[in-house]
């Protein structure tokens, strides 16, 4: 953790650190804080009367089946996510490896949705596929599907892992491509060798090579898939048709903000925090593993 | 505070330093009105300006009617709530049991000294924001009520006539599909149309306590043999497409404009849009008749939005926010905006007002909406709705219909659920209004 | 390449280009309601080549009023405020990551673990999650409506120290002792050693942190009431309910395009910069 050569101690290193650990404090820890206390309080939306009511929140909400599908459905959502952006994504990475040409420019066309606000990105989404005025809608019916995420929960559900899986290609496309190109040529040229086809060479050599940049995408995905994906839930489908895209963070949000249940809506985030403190660990531990060797 | 600080400082400066820029008493009104009746917002404010010279009224749009209750919320909580603030019907219980937060508008006008008829108010607009003891607590502002909207012309070429009992509005729905068309009828807010205000309109309870006036014990009782009877006899119709699910809200809408659906119910606010969008003759009626619950229709209750004042504030600024509400329900403001916007005039006057100008024989059924508000006297089930938590309630038995729509459901089961689900909620809300 | 088969290059080609097209479908199809006027954008099926009304569009949205009747700020002054807080956070969160990391690795001093254990744990917890505490924070400190209040409170996360801290940790022992035996001090060592070397990880993190500084739409819808300081991507939520009217698609769309330009701008042009930072320390 420390450098092994390092400065004595001295004034400076509180100077340095003081800017970061005075904003986590106010604007983290004590709004953290505030959260954790409010999860034990039954609370009007106003703030006129509380009443200290200590862990039935939390009982109410592992009662609550709602929750617990929203549970299932959010690991459910955020491996879809995952598992369909980064498989475009490795796809076109690897394809566009093989260009020595142009890979800086297919890399360019395929960058900006990264760039592109979950929220927005929603919007785009839920535009093209309107049941009545959207673009896909209209052609899905020559195909005989009928179109409608307002009512049918698999549909809407497809959506928001689209809009969701869309907007992330592009991170794990510049990972993959950045891990295949610092392959060595040589092992590949050996491979080719060997009598190995393209096909043959990616499975048996490229993807075991890659396989630690799969990991870490893995997990990245996944967190993204269960915090940032907010904004498209927000704008495509609100939680519905009948709950059916309401995962956890979305659930935070609508029980607090929308429904006002503050002690409720507080006793979620500090489930989610604890969620959040798991990942980070086992993030943490991974990063820690690859820096040491 | 202090960006308001530095605003007058640059403000004074400016002007430099004219007395009256600096005398001029600022009310924040936060509204949700966003698009054209945006714009009809800031005109009646800039009138209102423009008419005296010793108080702003400063519109703030603050997004959808959740968003802007939750802003205000969240800003009162910080001490930093807007004046006036226009809250969703379906808030008007947790506004209510708010009572230090909230000015009630009676004592607002009583202590400003402005007057306040409020036998002028049409009952079944104002009955929804009083106190069982009659005191109103929100000014009506934005009120409206579901109707059924009809493509004249498909209805013609189907040979169908208008329905006005919901037998007819499937024989009706059958004959537009034959003819063609992707869909017989469909709505949008289901929740208010075809529960809060199928009830209201049959003269059914909703919740006990009479649906919650009386009480925060109230329970819900909407699992009704005759509510899930007609939902299950709409959710049989989706078969042939007599009646296709369109979303919340007003998603809907663009299904009625573009002629894929024949017969829409929601809102009769929605006429400014249609009116825009809509290339074929259209019209609107009072809701159908169940005839098999009763044999004559009662009266719709309303939707749409109120304005609470908010406590916290000056005595000057309420002045000049009584002399705001005062203009804002004269007859003159009340007729334009319920002639731009297909919202119901809130007072008689305003009505009588519209009635002389003309505007219904040149605008045929745009009285539709205030003739079923005005139906019969307002009965226990049908003034309106009082229930704690019901934003959140709503959003239950919308998710539950959902359910029942796409057949995972029957219509018992759909609402026996949103029952349960919405009696914690009132629960929840009995113990935290205390 | 390995070897030459024409035929396979060719196949290779046409699938990116698939790809290219797949993603880039949706921002044809707002291009070309962007060009369209508003009755078109409500009739099916929706058009699929560009109309005759994008200037018509792009000077109602950009100098008009944006979308009628919300008096909101003209898009200009959304997006100028939009950049001041994307600026803010970028700017702002690599200042103190870097200085934190730095205090954090080179240094040791009482209660050093506990600092960087406090920092960490704040990792990846979103503003959406504690957003009504942290808006009441804000307010006491009187600091709505106000570039302050949108930026400093979204400063408020680890995950650039801990970038920073990865980077330190892979600088050579080395580069430290020859400094000191050069008799720098450790601000001269900041500066001139530890800055430099870390150039690519800051532009990398420069290019994610205004990406999520100018995407963000919870945080500035809640702390702003005043008009002048609404922020591009907040406006755009908004302008997608309003109340018993049908969505202005032409312009929302024409908005979308104008907020989309500046983070798409900032990736593209520094994505050399972004992907060697990004892929060097991260993996």
């Amino acid at each position: 953790m420390l450098k092994r050569v390092h400065f004595p101690s001295s004034p400076l290193p509180y100077l340095l650190i003081a800017p970061q650990v005075i904003i986590t404090l106010v604007f983290f820890m004590w709004p953290a804080s505030q959260a954790l206390f409010q999860s034990f309080l039954m609370e009007d939306a106003f703030g006129l009367s509380s009443e200290f009511v200590g862990l039935e929140n939390f009982d109410v909400l592992f009662g609550d089946e709602q929750y617990i599908d929203a549970f299932g459905r959010t690991m459910f959502f955020s491996f879809l996510v995952a598992g369909l952006s980064m498989t475009v994504a490795l796809v076109l990475a690897a394809f566009a490896d093989r260009v020595i040409r142009g890979a800086t420019v297919y890399r360019t066309l395929l960058i900006w949705p990264y760039a592109v606000a979950p929220v927005l990105a929603g919007a785009l989404w839920v535009f093209m596929f309107n049941p009545t005025l959207g673009i896909f809608p209209y052609l899905l019916k020559f195909i005989g599907i009928k179109w409608n995420h307002y009512l049918n929960g698999g549909q809407a559900m497809g959506l928001v892992i689209l809009a969701a899986a869309w907007k992330q290609v592009a991170y794990n496309f510049l990972f993959y491509l950045a891990a295949m190109q610092s392959i060595p040529r040589s092992i590949i040229e050996a491979g080719a060798i060997d009598g190995a086809g393209p096909v043959q060479r990616f499975w048996t050599l490229v993807f075991p090579l890659i396989s630690p940049t799969t990991f870490f995408l893995l997990v990245v995905n996944i967190v993204y898939a269960f915090f940032d994906t907010f904004g498209i839930i927000h704008a495509v489908t609100q939680g519905g048709p009948a709950g059916s895209t309401t995962i956890l963070i979305y659930k935070v949000f609508n029980d607090g903000f929308v429904g006002l249940d503050l002690g409720g809506s507080a006793a979620q985030s500090v489930v989610l925090m604890f969620m959040v403190i798991a990942m980070t660990v086992i993030q943490f531990r991974y990063v820690e593993k690859k820096v040491d060797y | 505070m202090k960006s308001r600080m530095i605003k007058y400082l640059v403000a004074a400066t400016l002007a430099g330093v004219s007395s009256s820029a600096l005398a001029i008493t600022e009310v924040q009104w936060w509204h949700a009105m966003g698009g054209t009746n945006g714009e009809r917002v800031n005109k009646i404010s800039a009138d209102f300006n423009a008419s005296q010279s010793d108080y702003k009224i400063v519109p703030v749009y603050k997004g959808n009617y959740t968003e802007t209750m939750t802003a205000s919320i969240a800003a009162f909580r910080a001490g930093q709530q807007p004046h006036l603030v226009q809250v969703f019907e379906v808030g008007t219980a947790t506004m209510m049991s708010a009572k230090g937060a909230i000015y009630p508008v009676e004592q607002l006008m009583e202590n400003a000294g402005e007057s306040l008829d409020k036998s002028a108010y049409l009952p079944a607009v104002i009955s929804y924001y009083q106190t069982s003891d009659g005191e109103l607590l929100s000014m009506p502002f934005n009120s409206s009520t579901p109707v059924l909207w009809y493509n004249k012309d498909a209805l013609d070429k189907a040979g169908a006539a208008v329905p006005t009992t919901w037998d007819e509005v499937k024989s009706a729905s059958q004959k537009l599909v034959d003819s063609g068309m992707e869909c017989g009828f469909s709505f949008g807010w289901q929740s208010w149309v075809n529960v809060e205000n199928y009830s209201a309109w049959h003269n059914l309870e909703l919740g006990t306590k009479e649906n919650g006036y009386t009480g925060f014990d109230t329970e819900l009782t909407f699992n009704n043999s005759k509510v899930t009877a007609h939902l299950d006899r709409i959710a049989d119709m989706s078969d042939g497409n007599l009646f296709v699910y369109g979303g919340r809200r007003g998603d809907s809408l663009p299904m009625f404009t573009n002629g894929k659906c024949g017969m829409w119910m929601n809102s009769s606010a929605y006429y400014g849009g249609i009116k825009s969008q809509a290339k074929f003759t259209f019209g609107q009626t009072m809701l159908p008749l169940d005839t098999t619950v009763a044999s004559e229709a009662q009266n719709s209750i309303i939707g749409g939005a109120t304005l609470w004042a908010l406590a916290g504030h000056e005595d000057e600024e309420y002045k000049g926010l009584a002399k705001f509400l005062t203009y804002l329900s004269s007859p003159e403001v009340q007729a334009w905006w319920h002639q731009e916007t297909g919202y119901v005039p809130i007072t008689t006057a305003a009505y009588d007002l519209s009635k002389s100008q003309g505007f219904y024989e040149q605008n045929p059924g745009t009285d539709t909406a205030i003739k079923q508000l005005s139906l019969n006297v307002p009965t226990a089930n049908s003034r309106g709705l009082r229930f704690g938590n019901f934003v959140q309630i709503r959003d239950v038995i919308n998710e539950e219909m959902e359910a029942l729509w796409e057949g995972s459901k029957t219509a018992s089961e759909a609402m026996d659920a949103a029952v349960k689900r919405g009696n914690t909620l009132l629960r929840k809300f009995e113990r935290s209004a205390k | 390449m390995i070897e030459n088969r024409p035929f396979f290059t060719f196949i290779t080609h046409c699938v990116v280009i698939l790809g290219v097209l797949l993603v880039a479908l949706p921002i044809w199809i707002t291009f070309v309601a962007a060009s369209h006027d508003e009755v078109r954008m409500l009739q099916s099926p929706l058009p699929m080549l560009p109309g005759t009304h994008l200037w018509e569009n792009f000077k109602q949205t950009l100098f008009g009023t944006g979308l009628s009747g919300t008096e909101s700020a003209p898009v200009w002054r959304m997006m100028l405020n939009s950049l001041v807080m994307a600026l803010g956070i970028s700017l702002g969160k690599i200042a103190i990551s870097l200085t934190s990391a730095y205090a954090i690795i080179y240094f040791k001093f009482p209660f050093r673990m506990g600092f960087f254990w406090m920092i960490f744990i704040t990792l990846m917890l979103p503003v959406e999650v504690r957003i009504l505490p942290t808006f009441e924070v804000v307010a006491n400190l009187g600091l709505l409506n106000s570039y302050w209040g949108l930026t400093i409170p979204l400063i408020a996360s680890a995950t650039a120290t801990f970038m920073f801290r990865q980077v330190f940790l892979t600088i050579p022992d080395e580069m430290l002792e020859s400094a000191r035996i050069d008799g720098a001090g450790p601000m001269r060592f900041f500066w001139d050693i530890l800055l430099p070397l870390s150039r690519t990880n800051i532009a990398a993190l420069f290019v994610i942190l205004f990406i999520y500084g100018w995407n963000q739409y919870l945080w500035p819808l809640l702390i702003t009431t005043d008009t002048d300081m609404t922020t591009i991507v907040m406006s755009i939520k908004q302008m997608l309910e309003v109340a018993e009217q049908s969505p202005q698609w032409n312009i929302i769309m024409m908005t979308a395009l104008l907020a989309m330009l500046p983070p798409i701008i900032v990736v593209v042009t520094m994505q050399k910069l972004f992907v060697k930072g990004l892929t060097e320390t991260d993996k």
